[in-house]
């Protein structure tokens, strides 16, 4: 059995145990469901969208740990790729 | 200077009436004098892991009720002079002790006592409430599988919802053996992802079931390693630096001196 192990790249349980559980408890802690991100996620492409053309499939929104200090205190991070910035703005 | 600490636990199953029971026994074996208070009504089992259950007569809601004084609640150990139970009701519903009654009993028992444990029932529910009311410091009881430890910082973020800011965490049943293959969260998993001051592992033990089918806390037999984990727990809570269990396991023979050339 453990010689098999030696063999096979499979990740250790408790590893995929820890990652799942980071993962949900920053939605647990923060309260926040993924109904609610979509949400958010719409919204902010409606704001966005009136001042920049943006990549909507590419936009990514996730709450994550928030730096060293504060590990209750999640952080809702964004990434939206900008195609151009619309002709009104500038 | 006398203190109350409350047992909990988000998950059912995780061993908080055993740890109630076993930190119990231990500081009166320590000499203290104590009372463990079981505030899982409805669902009483304190009684049975101390072997003390043919021995009530009233219990912790006859007390609020008025029926009873206190002192007649009180059950002596069997063992252990210093030891007292106060069981709780086994068939009223959990709504007949409220939080503010709670808190006066504990503050009662403290002018008695050196240290009132408090076994909490699981969840956070209205029990979660009254066994919370009257403590001073809180042990969270954990297992290593996921669900217990997400349940359990759900507790621990109630905890500080109620201002219980002194709390620490037990992480019970830990099989070395899995936690040494990878295959069970290890300690430094379980502080990194709880961020919860670490109060002692306690290893996975047959012979809790033994004590438990007996009715003798681990802690009374000393070739248990629960047992021994769980007087560790004690000695800790007394203000002592114990270091944690040696997670190692006995191997013997030629294959693991084999074993051991290989590991890192």
């Amino acid at each position: 059995m453990d010689l098999f192990k030696l063999f096979s790249r499979e990740q250790p349980s408790k590893d995929v145990a820890k990652e799942r559980l980071k993962l949900i408890l920053i939605h647990d802690r923060a309260n926040v469901s993924p109904a609610f991100l979509d949400m958010l996620k719409s919204e902010i492409i409606r704001v966005i969208s009136d001042y920049a053309e943006i990549d909507e499939r590419g936009l990514e929104i996730k709450l994550t740990k928030a730096g060293e200090e504060g590990i209750n205190n999640p952080a809702l991070i964004a990434n939206i790729p900008i195609r151009k910035m619309k002709e009104s703005t500038k | 200077m006398s203190t109350s600490i409350v047992i909990t636990s988000g998950k059912g199953g995780v061993g908080k009436t055993t740890t109630t029971a076993n930190i119990g026994t231990a500081l009166a074996m320590l000499g203290k004098k104590v009372v463990v208070v079981d505030a899982d009504t409805g669902l009483r089992n304190l009684d049975l892991h101390l072997g003390l259950e043919n021995r009530i007569v009233y219990n912790l809601v006859d007390v609020v009720e008025g029926t009873c004084r206190l002192k007649q609640a009180l059950i002596k150990d069997k063992r252990f002079d210093n030891l007292f139970l106060l069981p709780t009701a086994q068939t009223k519903d959990k709504t007949a002790v409220t939080p503010e009654q709670m808190q006066e009993l504990v503050e009662t028992l403290k002018k008695e006592f050196d240290y009132v444990i408090i076994d909490c029932p699981a969840g956070i529910e209205h029990g979660f409430e009254n066994a919370v009311a009257g403590a001073d410091k809180a042990i969270v009881v954990t297992t290593p599988e996921v669900s217990a430890v997400r349940d359990a910082d759900r507790i621990i973020g109630k905890l500080e919802a109620k201002g219980l800011e002194d709390h620490q965490l037990i992480v019970n049943r830990i099989k070395f053996e899995m936690t040494k293959k990878g295959e069970m969260l290890n300690i430094d998993d379980m502080t990194d992802i709880l961020a919860i001051k670490l109060l002692g592992i306690v290893p996975d033990d047959e012979k809790i079931v033994i004590s438990t089918n007996r009715g003798e806390p681990a802690v009374t037999d000393s070739t248990s390693k629960a047992g021994q984990a769980y007087k560790n727990i004690a000695r800790r809570l007394l203000g002592e630096d114990v270091p944690l269990m040696e997670m190692e396991t006995e191997e013997t023979g030629f294959f693991s001196i084999f074993k051991k050339l290989f590991r890192r």
